[in-house]
């Protein structure tokens, strides 16, 4: 047994399990930033008094949401960068990383979206109300009284969507980046003796990273709760 | 109350099928040994020229070498159930006694004997490119500089030219049907994996004609039949896969299973001896 504990130990002398780690926290972050920006827009869209954008942003929705990541990945991949050859960096690593961020965005912006929209439905008609006799109109009254109470609502489903982002960085392996799933294939490979610790490390090493959000989404949606 | 426990009859019934259903999952353990009426051989479905499940029919290199071991250890062809081995799979496969040998470009290591026994080699691989046909400027790795390259993701084949080309382009895909559709549409300059692999993507139909492999091998990989740690099958199979090297069917699996990828396997080092089985 404790020649297993010795062999288990080499796997991380002859592979970089940090480092792997590390490009999916850094995936998570830029996707969790861009797809908050581009969330908050189809939000926007999606509850605005314009029918075209209201239309425009369902579409967006119901189609990025029924589509499969990795089908997105792999068509940024072959399609866009293999077919069309439009390098996002001159750096080739750095270009698949950029794409494989931009999935991240696409396809969990649809998700930030009806979250952010659920949290819209948490805040009473009367506010929106209030808004537009005192004289706003739809963008300040959307910035200053809307977003700031929808927001406050949506954080828990805010919190399980970025930690659903954290566990799908796994699928960039897609398009070509080396995060953990890839190291974790490479792994198998070459370790087949201590596979099943391979798979225990990469397991624990997510849940080390996604128990934490949990745990701040639950805090935060406790401490920022808007008391009706 | 009572619409309640209908409920929860329904959910214990459904919990009690998905056990039900897992048990059967995994894979008939309890027919030990597989020494009844079928062998299970593992191999690979989505290798064309090697391994590769079309419709019903499975051809392919290692099929015709599984299906002539079959027939020397006494078994007929529909006494063979073919099972999927993907590439991660194959020790679990094995240990999990889920089949009883495996045929699917399965390379001996030191590190897999570890956890499997072997028996063979009956080819020896090397590490090649696949290019397009008209591209004659790569003629191995040294020319690889500046090129992109496409390999498949955490493969010997990509580990090995990372070594052998530090700082090369290369793409990671999960497939090498991706690889070679990035190679058709000019993403990749070249392919790199073991040589008969790449002639069997170059010699399906959609293929044929369109890409060339380079045959400047520069790795040796000895494929070898996966068995269970501890099989007194080795050397039964060792001697099979000498007869059939003997009488020339193995050279003519080869060279139909490769055709029009303007192909021909290393002459020094192939046919193999098998090796001295693990005791």
């Amino acid at each position: 047994m404790s020649s297993y504990f010795a062999d288990f130990a080499s796997l991380f002398q002859q592979f970089d399990v940090a480092a792997a780690f590390w490009v999916n926290i850094k995936l998570t972050f830029f996707a969790a930033i861009g797809s908050m920006v581009l969330g908050s827009v189809l939000a926007l869209m999606r509850i605005s008094p314009i029918a075209s954008l209201r239309w425009m942003g369902a579409a967006y929705v119901n189609t990025i949401r029924n589509t499969p990541l990795t089908i997105i990945l792999v068509f940024l991949v072959l399609g866009v960068w293999s077919q069309l050859q439009i390098n996002l960096s001159a750096d080739f690593n750095q270009n698949f990383f950029r794409y494989a961020v931009i999935g991240l965005t696409v396809y969990h912006a649809a998700f930030v979206c009806e979250a952010i929209r659920s949290g819209v439905n948490t805040v009473p008609v009367g506010q929106a109300e209030a808004a537009r006799a005192i004289g706003l109109g739809f963008l300040p009254s959307a910035r200053m009284i809307i977003f700031p109470q929808a927001l406050r609502g949506a954080i828990t489903p805010l919190g399980n969507t970025l930690i659903a982002l954290t566990k799908n960085t796994t699928v960039a392996a897609a398009a070509s980046v080396t995060e953990i799933s890839a190291l974790m294939k490479t792994m198998i490979e070459f370790r087949p003796d201590v596979i099943i610790a391979v798979f225990l490390t990469v397991a624990v090493g997510f849940v080390l990273i996604v128990v934490p959000v949990g745990l701040l989404t639950t805090w935060a949606s406790r401490k920022f709760a808007v008391v009706r | 109350m009572h619409h309640k426990n209908k409920l929860y009859s329904v959910a214990a019934i459904a919990a009690a099928a998905a056990l039900t259903l897992s048990a059967c999952g995994g894979g008939g353990g309890d027919q030990a040994g597989g020494d009844g009426d079928t062998l299970r051989i593992g191999i690979k479905y989505d290798q064309p020229g090697l391994g590769y499940a079309d419709g019903g029919e499975y051809t392919g290199f290692d099929v015709e070498v599984a299906k002539y071991v079959a027939k020397e250890l006494g078994y007929s062809e529909d006494q063979i159930e073919w099972v999927e081995s993907p590439s991660a799979n194959r020790e679990n496969m094995l240990s999990n006694n889920q089949v009883d040998m495996i045929f699917a470009t399965y390379s001996i290591t030191d590190e897999r004997k570890e956890s499997v026994d072997f028996a063979g080699p009956y080819f020896v691989a090397g590490q090649d490119l696949l290019v397009r046909s008209d591209d004659d400027s790569i003629k191995g790795p040294e020319d690889l500089a500046g090129k992109n390259l496409c390999s498949v993701t955490g493969s010997t084949s990509a580990e090995n030219v990372r070594e052998e080309v530090p700082g090369v382009n290369l793409v990671e895909q999960s497939g090498y049907a991706d690889c070679v559709t990035m190679l058709g549409s000019g993403g990749v300059d070249a392919v790199t994996t073991d040589d008969i692999i790449l002639a069997g993507l170059a010699s399906t139909d959609a293929n044929k004609g369109k890409f060339r492999v380079v045959g400047n091998t520069f790795s040796e990989e000895k494929y070898g039949v996966g068995l269970p740690k501890g099989s007194d099958k080795c050397e039964d199979i060792n001697a099979a896969i000498e007869k059939m090297i003997d009488d020339g069917a193995w050279e003519e699996a080869v060279t139909s299973n490769t055709e029009g990828a303007d192909y021909s396997y290393n002459k020094d080092l192939n046919p193999p001896t098998p090796e001295a089985c693990a005791s």
